[in-house]
């Protein structure tokens, strides 16, 4: 409960997590460029896309809410698919929760402005909690730098990469992350939960509304953690 | 409910968006400390965190092209092996870009 200072992160915790999300940083500019260039065909002005990139700063559901955007604009399904897209972020904060306890609510709910995949994914390999801390929100300002770069890239030019999926780019997140959920896995325990996440989210796929298969998979894999006696070993984390 | 673009409409849309988003990363958070975490709650936290990621990446593996697969499969086998992400992401990419200009 009270350890003050250890689990503060210091000014060098964030650039270290700024440092180390760098390299993957660099990739998500041609996303932002990517959002930038579609959203000026969808009618959006400079001012609103580069509003959007900084406000929203989440890419998926960005590119996937782009053609709501008309003369009208639609605000049910505009929630809708923000929500069902982005509610992997309550997981995600949910299982980030033992490294904020110990932060006042300011800083806690100021550390979560820029939680998204990549740096929520790389703070949980990290070791300490400072670390941890630094590694979300400095990754999580490099990744947003990023964003910004690209979509301002693509919003002063005006045209660019299109399909990043042509260049091989799409691949790069997935094997980031795939990197990031074995990294600090050191047994086989693991293996059921993750196993039954992909089976349901494969069944979500199939047969749920799209963008359900990322809640229903963590919530099935949380769920045979829970079950499976042999997961009882206390964790140390 | 719609809102007319005009007057402001797309600039309260990117707002209402954005507190959406907000909502979902804190929101987690917010429950989390009004909740009572016990040994069950964490286990179910902890076999859920690697889970989210499973469920993000299982699309890729199931309708990415070979390229992606097998960029996966490297990226595996590389981290098991050095367990150093740069090294295993740098495998998959590489096995990407060959797998497509073998295959296509």
């Amino acid at each position: 409960m009270s350890q003050p200072d250890s689990s503060r992160p210091t000014l060098g915790h964030l650039v270290e997590g700024f440092r180390r999300m760098a390299p993957i940083s660099l990739f998500v500019i041609v996303f932002g460029l990517a959002f930038g260039v579609a959203a000026l065909q969808q009618g959006l002005s400079e001012l609103e896309t580069l509003l959007m990139s900084g406000l929203v700063f989440a890419g998926a559901a960005q590119f996937a809410t782009l053609d709501l955007w008309g003369d009208t604009i639609p605000l049910l399904p505009l929630v809708a698919i923000t929500l069902a897209i982005n509610a992997r972020h309550l997981l995600m904060g949910a299982a980030f929760y033992p490294h904020l306890r110990d932060l006042p609510s300011g800083r806690r709910y100021a550390s979560l402005l820029l939680l998204s995949d990549a740096n929520w994914a790389m703070a949980m390999t990290g070791g300490t909690t400072a670390s941890r801390l630094g590694i979300l929100v400095g990754g999580g300002l490099a990744l947003w730098t990023s964003w910004m770069i690209g979509t301002g890239l693509g919003v002063v030019f005006g045209s660019g990469i299109n399909e990043p999926e042509r260049f091989g780019l799409d691949a790069i997140m997935g094997c980031f992350l795939l990197a990031m959920v074995i990294g600090d896995k050191r047994d086989l325990s693991v293996l059921l939960p993750w196993g039954a996440a992909a089976l349901a989210a494969l069944a979500a796929m199939a047969w749920l509304p799209p963008h359900a298969h990322v809640i229903v998979g963590a919530l099935a894999g949380g769920l045979v953690g829970l079950l499976l006696p042999s997961a009882r070993r206390e964790t140390t984390a | 409910m719609t809102l007319t673009a005009a007057n402001g409409g797309v600039l309260l849309a990117i707002l209402i968006m954005a507190l959406v988003t907000y909502l979902t990363r804190a929101g987690g958070v917010f429950v989390m400390a009004r909740l009572p975490i016990g040994p069950r709650v964490e286990r179910f936290i902890n076999a859920m965190a690697g889970s989210v990621l499973v469920a993000v990446i299982t699309p890729m593996a199931v309708n990415g092209d070979g390229g992606a697969r097998m960029a996966l499969v490297a990226t595996a086998g590389v981290m098991l092996v050095l367990r150093k992400p740069l090294p295993a992401i740098a495998a998959g990419i590489l096995t990407a870009a060959l797998w497509r200009l073998v295959a296509s």
